[in-house]
């Protein structure tokens, strides 16, 4: 049972930076997701975590323990690799045992031949097949055990490599893109079986991905990176509803967030894409900044005025209940997309023109840094929950 | 062949020509056999006349008397193998070959295994190591055996000299019927080592990095536990592969043989290919001769077949 606590991590490989001041504190038992496009230095920051890549700078620790510079056997980890990294030469059986092989025999008792009749061995050996029998029978592949990787179909090697890392009841598990050599069906299908997993061993998971919806659907916590940073860590609907930065609003969210430039008038109103926006932030005159929509935030309203955009419908996708209504707006290099329910729009083809309303806390304004403008006295859920911690 | 069933499919199909569609089908199939024929009729013909024509010459001198220059020969049956197995000088010919390929063949993998995880567990200079260890493959080895001659010589020879000076017992190392055949095969590791080298060097560089990250984690982080872990088992289809080739260079050793001993003193240093030339164009009992080669041959195809079995079933992992 660990808690990790990640200070100030930095990582340069010669000139490049791969991360940048890294802080995040993860609670014993929390399932936290690492999301962020590829190359934003996530597998390097679970890598160090594991300690197969010594960071540049700062400190981990897993537990009471600070870890720099401790072996990644002795850390209490276990890993699942994009790839598996299953022993090819092995059957299932003996990668599962590995694990346990090294850290329960000597290194004469392991040696080939001799070793099965060194004093001892057979107790531990019997101790260790029970073990890699009962993990194997919760996974479900225990009819498995006799066979190599490479007669194995990928579920079933994501299995093996899963019952690897459970067979020695690590502290934290480390997972690195575990799903992504998997279909989509077979996805979705270990997508619940790891969260279940989780459950049964109560023990710290970090899951790194691209896939957003592996990320919303699994954690109780995302960790959004970028370029080495760390955007922001919150729960998944928060992420999705509050973010703090607009790269996390564009990251986050199918289809796409639109954001729109905006200008600040007199009286709380800014002008966007022909339309007069009431804004309740504080925000200097004539200064510039973008408003993020979410698509679903639209509703159809039957004429122009404040707080509704007007345009002609480019597309209109049909997915079941949800219509996408791809829609130009004047001043938009983009058009807009909005997410509306089937049942309510029936009637809308290509051509026309539209007058999609937004309610102001639906809005979602951002400065030209970036960085989100929250309306007056209102203060984003993760720095309330920090101030709740500081005191 | 599914080729010509695909494009012939498609030339049916069109439903507007329904008349003409066999004749130009078949017209069509035989410019396909045709362009069959032409590609792979030179490679075919140079393998019958290179390969499959010269096997069954010797096959057939084999059974037969001739030799060499002679304007009669007549059949003898299997009598030269029967001689061939019944000769002294061809028995201790085949045990000093098959003594050689037993130096030789661990000596080169284990050495070759060795300098190449030493180049690649270092960062500088791994070209120059590489190029000077893969040098003694690429030379000729008739030269190189001259230059072994003189190393070896057994009163001015470098290594008596450096023996005598550190007061070690010296050896007349190609005289001696003791040390020439270790000698021989001394030289013939130092020739493959390279070889050896460079495969085992290509083998390390396409193990995944995940499997010693792997390993890493679970504990198998010693440099014995990662080498018994990933290493080793994973170099099994290039340690098979050069297990091979080396074995069938080693059994075919003949330049190092006819510069340095001539099979002396004595049979001490004759090996498999020296005998058969001996035999064939000294002697020029070329029926004979032939017999040997038909043995020689046998043991090559052997080796092959073994290597062909053991790597699909033992070294894939499949």
């Amino acid at each position: 049972m660990a808690g990790i606590t990640i200070e100030k991590i930095e990582k340069t490989f010669g000139a490049t930076t791969v991360l940048r001041d890294v802080s995040l504190d993860i609670a014993d038992g929390e399932f936290l997701t690492l999301l962020g496009p590829s190359g934003c230095g996530k597998s390097t920051l679970l890598r160090i975590l594991a300690g197969l890549e010594v960071q540049t700078g700062g400190s981990v620790a897993i537990g009471d323990r600070v870890v720099d510079g401790v072996r990644p056997k002795l850390r209490d980890v276990a890993m699942v690799f994009q790839s598996y990294a299953l022993y090819p030469h092995m059957t299932v059986q003996e990668n599962m045992s590995v694990p346990l092989r090294m850290r329960r025999l000597s290194n004469w008792q392991r040696l080939p031949l001799i070793g099965r009749f060194l004093p001892g061995s057979k107790a531990v050996a019997a101790e260790i097949e029970n073990e890699v029998m009962r993990t194997a029978k919760a996974l479900g592949i225990g009819h498995l055990l006799g066979r190599k990787p490479g007669q194995l179909s990928g579920g079933q090697r994501q299995r093996v490599a899963v019952g690897r890392a459970m067979v020695r009841q690590a502290a934290v598990f480390l997972m690195d893109e575990p799903l992504s050599n998997l279909d989509a069906k077979l996805r979705v299908q270990m997508r619940a079986e790891i969260k279940e997993l989780h459950k049964r061993l109560g023990v710290t998971f970090v899951y790194v991905t691209h896939d957003q919806s592996e990320a919303m659907t699994m954690s109780d916590r995302v960790a959004v990176m970028l370029d080495g940073e760390l955007l922001q860590v919150a729960p998944p609907q928060e992420i999705y509803a509050d973010p703090d930065d607009r790269r996390v609003a564009e990251f986050i969210g199918s289809p796409k967030i639109n954001i729109l430039d905006a200008k600040m008038h007199e009286n709380g109103l800014a002008s966007m894409a022909g339309t007069a926006f009431a804004v309740r932030a504080p925000i200097a005159r004539g200064s510039s900044l973008s408003i993020g929509i979410r698509p679903e935030a639209f509703h159809l309203v039957d004429s122009h005025g404040v707080n509704i955009l007007t345009g002609a419908v480019r597309l209109v996708e049909h997915m079941g209940s949800d219509l996408f209504v791809h829609l130009d707006v004047p001043g938009g290099d983009h058009p807009v997309v909005a997410r509306l329910l089937a049942e309510r729009a029936p009637q809308i083809s290509s051509g026309q023109t539209l007058h999609l309303g937004v309610k102001p806390e639906r809005l979602l304004l951002f400065a030209a840094d970036g960085k989100r403008i929250r309306p007056h006295g209102q203060l984003g859920a993760t720095v309330v929950r920090m101030k709740e911690r500081l005191q | 062949m599914s080729m010509t069933a695909h494009t012939a499919g498609k030339q049916v199909r069109p439903s507007q020509t329904p008349r003409t569609s066999s004749g130009a089908l078949r017209r069509h199939r035989s410019a396909e056999i045709f362009a069959a024929w032409s590609l792979a009729g030179p490679a075919l013909l140079l393998l019958v006349v290179l390969f499959f024509l010269p096997v069954f010459g010797v096959f057939a001198i084999a059974l037969t008397d001739w030799e060499f220059g002679a304007s009669s020969l007549s059949f003898v049956g299997l009598a030269n193998f029967r001689e061939v197995f019944a000769d002294e000088g061809f028995r201790i010919s085949l045990i000093n070959t098959i003594l050689y390929v037993v130096i030789v063949v661990p000596g080169t993998i284990a050495l070759g295994l060795a300098i190449a995880l030493l180049i690649e567990s270092g960062k500088s200079f791994r070209a120059f190591y590489r190029a000077i260890h893969f040098l003694p493959f690429m030379a000729t080895l008739t030269a190189m055996a001259i230059a072994w001659e003189a190393l070896l010589h057994p009163t001015i020879g470098l290594i008596n000299q450096t023996l005598a000076g550190l007061g070690l017992p010296t050896a007349n190392w190609l005289r001696d019927e003791n040390t020439v055949l270790p000698v021989l095969a001394g030289i013939g590791i130092w020739q493959n080592l390279g070889y050896a080298m460079v495969l085992f060097l290509a083998g390390l560089k396409s193990i995944p990095q995940d499997l010693y990250d792997a390993a890493d984690i679970d504990g198998a982080d010693a440099w014995l536990d990662r080498l018994r872990t990933v290493t080793l088992p994973m170099l099994g289809p290039v340690t098979m592969f050069i297990f091979i080739v080396v074995a069938l260079k080693a059994f075919e050793t003949f330049d190092t043989v006819q510069v340095l001993t001539q099979g002396g003193p004595g049979h001490a240093s004759e090996m498999l290919l020296y005998t058969l030339y001996r035999e064939s164009f000294e002697y020029l009992r070329t029926g004979y001769g032939a017999s040997v080669a038909v043995v020689f041959l046998f043991i090559v195809v052997a080796l092959t077949l073994i290597q062909a079995r053991v790597m699909d079933k033992r070294v894939h992992y499949q």
